[in-house]
């Protein structure tokens, strides 16, 4: 079978598509390339996904930890602090047994014992709580002169945030949100791993990395495929960051734009 | 008391429970998480400091090494270099060992799957007792964590060292000092103080990337949560129960929410020591404030 | 046919000699997660029926036994980069497996599979249902194979709870593994039906380890030979007799 029929056959297992059977016996390079890189569509999914829902949800709570409300204050404090202050590992389990005890008083809730929901929403609520800090600490930076000038010239309300506030805010938290970025594609590697079960053999990459390693007794091969496919989607996640970070700073000076330069500063 | 736990009343039945000898080894593998931390930041810190210094070293294949190392190991996901990084490291110091000790043995050391090689060069030797294979264990995982965590490290390390303000190693180049000395009596000293910040929030990530642990051999605090509240039936325990995962976990999580909010507590404390006296904006500020 | 004979003889003692160096401890490796085959008892202690297996097994080969626990998926991997000597735990003979590893002859009889759902639902058309199994056993393949949905996890444990909060259908895995839950007289019962896969459970060695392997093959012997072998399946209810 040539690689060819390989990827037609296996290039959307992880959706469920094509050959319903994962390959046994005889197992080629090939073919552990494929299916591994079948399972990157999950964590594409689920990053994607979370970080675009995430973002907004981060505006929200950063704005809530500033604010001047108490109940808000301390409530996204409360959030931020038990999202941030425990392992991932443990968040998804706990998600997953408070979905099935939800399922049993509303039937309604069982869409949430499936992975590519509930898993979806803790690590939107996860990236929230992390991406909030940052901006919570980035709104905390925006100089005093920027609001000045904004009262100056009659900005109020809405208007003033969103055309003064919240890009100084997004261009100071940018980096760091870069590696939170990171760290959240990284951190979808946990999803069939702790927690959510897999259902018909679909799966992320480590989920189809593992199988091969479990049928060939060599992690030396399908793991370090999955390496490098994560190092190839961490590239493309900083380019496109980057993109989106040369827009933020356009209206700056050739050689003030600051170049995104990635600290790590959260993960998981 | 504890013979015959089915008679007991419930107090004295969870008494006996939770000091069971299985229960000792899930409090002292709280031990183990810890003084795994307390081992690997160090050793992180070294690996750190390694890889930022070749990151910017002028001999250019030690800087590739350097930007290398931390470009991979940063792409990856921990979790998967947990998964074959054990055994790799451990046959690798085998096979070194090998070369050194029996340097005229007539067989390959890959035999087919089998990687064999001469008595004398096991790590540990085949004799050693429990303990050492465990200690062993421990420290390959030691040794994993400190290269994953030593990327990151060196990351935070290497943008510290570019954020000493340019002047002071000027100035250093100045008084007539060489390359070396500037770097170790000017850069060194100052770079802490922009490395904190980084460093905190590494530490913070290392504490929650222990629940892996157990992928790396070791009996860590998950290992016996999962085995302590896994369903146990009647007949292989003198204390059955229904799956009391959930407990267990929730032991754990309320364990991670005190360690990390302890942690920054004292990364807080400790940055606002540091930026004493210095030349920052946070230094001016407490300047003031005095 | 002497000369041959004379051959193997040498060989036999060049082998000792290398033997008795790398292996005046073997280590025993195993899941611990498994009951009846092998758990983890209150005092914290690696027990079950192949604990006592294992023991007796070292006793007539003269082997000084040291126990070691590891986790079932890298099991194998640890074996052939020497971690341990043997694998015993509960691990069914396969083809797949025996390309890898060596295994001494089988100390069960092929155990089946079987089906464990809740009391009232033991109509259910398994070709349609929703069947868990644990990741990458043999139970999963056949679920993946029968063309039922199969639910994947990571434990045995969880495997069971897909079942009482209705996950999942029904959860297949072997009989004497279910046994002790079903006759706990709960909420769950075993169905009739049965599968066939593994073939019986024997301990797996090195493939480079032959005079290891043939210490505890003629162990296993002497004990079906006696019936000691018989009264410890019965004991810890492993299925048929030899």
């Amino acid at each position: 079978m040539s690689c060819w029929e390989t990827l037609a056959d296996y290039g959307l297992r992880s959706l469920g598509y094509g050959e319903r059977l994962l390959p046994r016996d005889e197992l080629t390079i090939c073919q552990q390339v494929v299916l591994i890189g079948s399972g990157m569509l999950w964590n594409i999914y689920f990053g994607v996904l979370s970080v675009i829902v995430g973002f907004m949800l981060a505006t929200a709570v950063a704005l809530g930890k500033a604010s001047q409300s108490a109940l808000w204050r301390k409530l996204s404090e409360w959030f931020i602090f038990l999202f941030r202050g425990s392992p991932l590992f443990i968040q998804f389990f706990f998600a997953y047994f408070l979905f099935l005890s939800l399922k049993s008083s509303f039937p309604a809730a069982s869409v949430f014992t499936s992975a590519w929901s509930g898993a979806l929403v803790v690590l939107i609520l996860n990236t929230a709580a992390y991406s909030g800090e940052i901006f919570y600490g980035a709104l905390m930076s925006v100089p005093k002169g920027d609001i000045e000038a904004a009262d100056a010239y009659g900005f109020k309300g809405w208007s003033k945030f969103r055309k003064i506030t919240w890009p100084t805010m997004l261009r100071l938290a940018w980096p760091a949100y870069t590696n939170e970025a990171i760290f959240l594609f990284h951190a979808t590697t946990l999803v069939f791993f702790s927690g959510f079960p897999a259902r018909q053999q679909q799966g992320d990459a480590l989920y189809y990395a593992s199988y091969f390693a479990d049928k060939t007794f060599n992690p030396f091969i399908p793991y370090p495929i999955l390496a490098g496919y994560f190092i190839l989607l961490t590239l493309i996640i900083i380019t496109l960051f980057g993109i989106v970070n040369r827009r933020l700073n356009r209206h700056l000076p050739q050689n003030d734009r600051p170049r995104l330069k990635l600290k790590p500063r959260l993960l998981r | 008391m504890c013979t015959d736990p089915s008679q007991l009343d419930q107090f004295s039945w969870l008494a006996c429970y939770l000091t069971t000898p299985k229960h000792m080894a899930l409090y002292w593998s709280v031990g183990t998480v810890l003084s795994l931390l307390a081992i690997t930041a160090p050793a992180a810190l070294l690996f750190g400091f390694g890889g930022a210094t070749s990151a910017r070293s002028r001999i250019t294949p030690l800087r590739w090494f350097g930007k290398g190392y931390i470009a991979i190991v940063r792409g990856v996901p921990d979790i998967a270099f947990f998964l074959f990084f054990v055994i790799a490291l451990d046959q690798g110091f085998e096979w070194i060992r090998h070369q050194v000790k029996c340097p005229d043995w007539p067989d390959p050391i890959r035999q087919g799957n089998d990687f064999i090689v001469c008595a004398a060069a096991k790590m540990p030797l085949g004799t050693a007792p429990q303990w050492v294979h465990e200690t062993y264990g421990f420290f390959l995982a030691v040794l994993t964590f400190a290269i994953v965590f030593g990327a990151f490290a060196a990351n935070v390390l290497y943008g510290a060292m570019r954020s000493v303000p340019h002047a002071q190693l000027e100035t250093a180049a100045a008084y007539g000092m060489t390359p070396r000395q500037t770097f170790w009596r000017i850069l060194v000293p100052q770079m802490w103080v922009y490395a904190l910040p980084g460093l905190g929030n590494l530490w913070m990530v290392l504490i929650k990337a222990t629940p892996l642990l157990f992928l790396l051999g070791v009996e860590d605090i998950v290992y016996w949560a999962r085995e302590l509240g896994g369903a146990k039936t009647a007949r292989f325990t003198d204390y059955p129960h229904a799956d009391w995962r959930m407990w267990y976990f929730f032991g754990l999580l309320v364990f991670y929410l005190l360690f990390t909010r302890v942690s920054e507590v004292v990364l807080d404390r400790l940055m606002k020591r540091l930026t004493h006296g210095q030349a920052t904006v946070g230094g001016e500020a407490q300047r003031k404030a005095a | 046919m002497k000369k041959l004979l004379l051959g193997t003889a040498a060989l036999a003692v060049t082998a000792s000699v290398a033997f008795a160096g790398s292996h005046s401890v073997v280590r025993m490796g195993t899941e611990g997660a498994y009951p009846p085959y092998n758990f983890i008892n209150d005092a914290g202690q690696v027990d079950g029926f192949e604990r006592e297996l294992g023991d007796e097994l070292c006793k007539r080969a003269e082997l000084t036994c040291e126990w070691v626990t590891n986790e079932w998926d890298s099991i194998i991997p640890n074996l052939v980069s020497g971690n341990y000597d043997t694998i015993i735990a509960g691990m069914s003979i396969t083809a797949e497996r025996d390309e890898v590893i060596d295994f001494t002859q089988n100390y069960t009889q092929p155990d089946p599979s079987a089906y464990l759902v809740m009391a009232g639902n033991e109509g259910v058309a398994l070709e349609g249902a929703v069947i868990a199994a644990q990741t990458n056993t043999i139970q999963a393949s056949f679920v993946a194979e029968m063309g039922a949905t199969l639910l994947e996890f990571a434990s045995p444990d969880e495997t069971i709870a897909a079942v009482r909060n209705g996950e999942a259908d029904a959860v297949l895995a072997d009989k004497s593994f279910l046994t002790p839950i079903a006759d706990e007289g709960g909420d769950l019962v075993m169905l009739e039906r049965e599968e066939l896969i593994g073939g019986g459970v024997g301990m797996g060695l090195r493939e480079s380890d032959g005079e290891l392997k043939e210490k505890f093959n003629a162990a296993i012997q002497s004990m079906k030979d006696d019936g000691s072998l018989n009264t410890l399946i019965a004991k810890w209810e492993i299925g048929a007799a030899f």
